[in-house]
């Protein structure tokens, strides 16, 4: 990150992005977004571009949500922000279909349910509507990104065990592999393995990250 | 008739909501902590889902297909509004989870104090959305066919959570490693009910 403009990355704003990256991951700590996360994680390719989808979701809509924010009447405000965040899926959807056709087939629905993540609105909810639009901006980009990292983190093993290769890239055929015995895992493409996987990244943070322990 | 079964038994087991899609996820881990709590809220989304998949289902073919308005005027058979699906999709499901809520509370007001809140947090639960999403992908011919699949799978929803709840009650009294314990051993848990049923993958009736 360049520091040309001080004031703009000060380090307030800096531990908004840096946070969810870490000790506040919308996923494996606030337990938002899961929905749509784990089903797109077999292959690295489909979940860098969910994302990155996610990423400008969550940063437009933040930006957009705490524009208008003086104007929203309380009682209306989460129809205001469904419709705010259906259109950016839109906006999102439609440029995948003419852009990158064979990704947003694969990933079919899961674009459309970027609207019911949870960590889009609870990020307008719980910061938007209280923050001027830079702020939310880099709130909506550390978030979306905490979520896509845990996105890619499980995508990368899902794909290197179930089926031997890394972005498409087939690395165990190359290292010869195969030929001393080496079978791909059919288990890890499974849809069940995403959720243990997620399971054992959790186990992985806190055991590291005591503050994080749950008591019960 | 077979045919309505089959879409039904389908999605209980197989298209699973939860085990297969993860759809509900967040909803699926932050109430699964008893099994009461879970029953209602399952509950809810059996009737949610029941309801708002075959009103998708009209929408979708009478107002938003490619050539669906042409029952209005032949000059709109090439009009296309599937664009607009997400935005309709999700208001259908705001209001109806809306209006679900107000005719419980009148002519049902013990299944309404038992629903309790759960009923308007289902409007941003993802398994309904995902309900008439999938019902658009998968192109059901019938209205009765979208109804059999939105009611299985808030059946399949319905039995995962209370299922999970069911465990979480008696891990209470294991010896969990501290880190895994909470959202660690549920998230585990979860796979491996979702690797048990993967066993009923190809049932056909």
């Amino acid at each position: 990150m360049s520091s040309e403009r001080e004031s703009l990355f000060s380090s307030k704003n800096l531990k908004l992005l840096r946070d969810p990256l870490g000790a506040n991951n919308p996923i494996t700590v606030q337990v938002l977004g899961i929905c749509s996360a784990l089903a797109v994680t077999v292959k690295l390719k489909p979940s860098i571009v969910m994302a990155f989808s996610v990423i400008a979701v969550t940063a437009f809509s933040n930006v957009v949500i705490s524009l208008i924010r003086n104007y929203i009447p309380p009682r209306i405000r989460i129809i205001v922000q469904l419709v705010v965040i259906a259109t950016l899926v839109i906006l999102v959807d439609q440029i995948l279909k003419a852009f990158a056709y064979d990704v947003s087939k694969q990933l079919s629905v899961f674009v459309g349910l970027i609207i019911t993540n949870c960590i889009i609105m609870g990020r307008l909810e719980a910061f938007a509507l209280g923050n001027r639009p830079w702020p939310s901006f880099l709130d909506g980009i550390g978030n979306g990104a905490g979520y896509g990292m845990i996105l890619v983190i499980v995508a990368f093993f899902r794909e290197l065990l179930g089926s031997g290769s890394i972005y498409g890239y087939p690395v165990l055929e190359k290292l010869g592999l195969y030929n001393i015995g080496y079978e791909n895992n059919g288990l890890m493409i499974l849809p069940p393995m995403a959720l243990i996987t997620v399971g054992i990244i959790i186990w992985i943070q806190r055991s590291k990250n005591k503050e994080l322990l749950e008591t019960h | 008739m077979e045919h309505l079964i089959n879409i039904f038994v389908r999605s209980v087991f197989i298209d699973n909501m939860i085990f297969a899609y993860f759809l509900g996820m967040c909803s699926y881990l932050a109430v699964s902590k008893t099994v009461k709590t879970s029953v209602g809220l399952g509950i809810a989304v059996i009737f949610v889902l029941g309801i708002t998949v075959p009103v998708d289902y009209l929408l979708e073919n009478f107002i938003l297909k490619e050539g669906a308005l042409s029952w209005l005027s032949p000059q709109l058979a090439d009009v296309d509004l599937s664009f607009l699906s997400f935005i309709m999709f999700i208001a259908v499901i705001a209001s109806m989870v809306q209006l679900v809520e107000m005719v419980v509370e009148k002519f049902s007001p013990a299944l309404y104090s038992s629903l309790g809140i759960f009923l308007p947090l289902i409007a941003v639960n993802c398994a309904i959305l995902g309900g008439s999403l999938f019902m658009q992908e998968r192109q059901y011919n019938s209205i009765l066919e979208a109804t059999s699949f939105g009611l299985g799978s808030g059946v399949g929803w319905f039995l995962a959570i209370v299922g999970i709840a069911a465990i979480r009650e008696k891990l209470r009294y294991s010896n969990i490693p501290a880190p895994l314990k909470g959202l660690g051993i549920t998230f585990i848990i979860t796979g491996l009910m979702g690797i048990a049923f993967m066993s009923f993958m190809g049932i056909k009736l």
